[in-house]
């Protein structure tokens, strides 16, 4: 059995999970990753998507997250996610509102930077939406 | 002197209001406990993200987002108010907005510039009379049944815009921290320049040891860029958590003296009615008794 270590993942309303964990996989803006135990410290962005927990009694849990941080530390993985629902929970419709939104905003954006800022949230929510309906 | 009848109307006038304070302590404590735990649920993420924060911040040196590091000046303060958009609660609202009239105060007395962002509705129609040249944004939560991220996440964006704009270069909030049902603080907090706390000094340690091996994916100034934003609205959701359950707290309490002082006012009231009658009956039989001797 592989060793544990702590994962917490937090939104700005509450603490989600707190839990010893074996392996967390984490969609993160550059590319998934999965953290370990004993994973070298390391920080980054979260784009929207999955996170799989893998719990320490061998039960694994889905989370769809939007947006946050992941944080490896010493002390175990924390997730500061900007949003966050249990997999089961999730509604789909959101997400399409979502990218319909996004999809808006990016008709009405003038300057390039924004324009590009917006065509990658649109390309990281499309891309959420179909790993969900597979 | 007042009537009997007068009397009586003043007492039932006085139950009913009574009741009508009782009812809000009531309706004031059940909502408390709601706040209260909905601010309490929300201090964990605020405390990781400090932590987050005071581990990056080293590393990312000089490119750090102006956000984090102010401009360079201090002419412009953008005071940021918390208030409630009802009253009845005590001196809730008015002494946050006392605490802020007095930074305004001390500001322009070294000659700066003083501009108000006021949150809530009595916090307007307080400063409105007086200020109004000065407050640049208003912002309310009346049809809003409770505060969460996207109202923080509604001023915070307006916050940010206005200082991109250029608007001011620190921005400080006010607002009343909970301490607990009789004790409500007004507190001044500035975010933007960021102040960077780290909760005891062995954290910040620690932190300072990971930060030379942290690897970080985008690199530390894009996440920092990011982050930054991100930790004003929370600090500011957090303001509004603890201002919603001190303004509760406020309420129940100003409620709790209000319903006692009904009730000393009914019994002073009872006392003289009571006696008014004595008065009357005894003035009765005295007739009565002194026409039966006069036959």
């Amino acid at each position: 059995m592989a060793e544990s270590f702590k994962f917490d993942l937090v939104s700005p309303e509450k603490l989600l999970l707190s839990e010893d964990v074996e392996q967390v996989t984490v969609p993160g803006t550059e590319g998934d990753f999965a953290v370990m135990a004993k994973h070298a410290p390391f920080m980054t962005t979260v784009r929207p998507g999955v996170v799989t927990a893998k719990l320490a009694g061998g039960s694994e849990q889905k989370i769809f997250v939007r947006g946050g941080f992941a944080d490896v530390a010493e002390g175990g993985l924390t997730l500061l996610a900007e949003h966050a629902t249990p997999l089961d929970e999730f509604d789909a419709a959101s997400l399409d509102s979502d990218i319909s939104t996004a999809e808006e905003t990016l008709s009405k954006a003038e300057d390039d930077d924004l324009r590009f800022e917006q065509e990658q949230t649109l390309a990281q929510l499309r891309d959420a939406r179909t790993q969900l309906s597979r | 002197m007042a009537s009997l009848k007068d009397l009586r109307n003043r007492i039932s006038s006085v139950k009913s209001t009574q009741k009508i304070t009782k009812a809000m302590q009531m309706v004031a404590a059940a909502k408390l406990r709601r706040a209260e735990e909905a601010a309490q649920a929300a201090r964990p993420y605020a405390d990781r993200m400090a932590s987050v924060l005071a581990n990056i911040s080293g590393a990312a040196g000089t490119d750090a987002p102006k956000l984090m590091t102010g401009t360079g000046k201090e002419d412009t303060h953008l005071l940021v108010v918390f208030t409630a958009d009802r009253g009845l609660c005590g001196g809730f609202n008015a002494s946050i907005v006392k605490l802020a009239r007095q930074r305004q105060r001390q500001l322009e007395a070294d000659g700066k510039t003083v501009k108000f962002f006021v949150v809530g509705k009595k916090g307007y129609d307080l400063m409105r009379r007086d200020l109004s040249s000065k407050i640049v944004a208003r912002d309310d939560f009346r049809d809003v049944k409770s505060v969460g991220f996207d109202e923080a996440d509604r001023i915070g964006s307006s916050v940010i815009d206005m200082f991109n704009a250029g608007d001011f270069d620190v921005c400080t909030i006010f607002y009343a921290a909970f301490e607990n049902v009789i004790t409500q603080t007004p507190t001044a907090r500035r975010i933007i320049p960021a102040t960077i706390e780290s909760e005891g000094g062995e954290d910040e340690a620690s932190g300072a040891d990971v930060g030379d091996t942290y690897e970080y994916e985008p690199e530390p100034a894009s996440i920092l860029q990011a982050l930054i934003p991100r930790n004003i609205k929370v600090q500011i959701l957090s303001a509004l958590l603890e201002n919603a359950a001190s303004e509760q707290g406020a309420r129940m309490s100003a409620m709790d003296n209000a319903t006692r002082n009904a009730g000393d006012m009914i019994d002073k009231l009872s006392i003289s009615y009571n006696r008014q009658r004595q008065a009357q009956i005894t003035t009765e039989l005295v007739e009565i008794i002194s026409g039966a001797e006069a036959l």
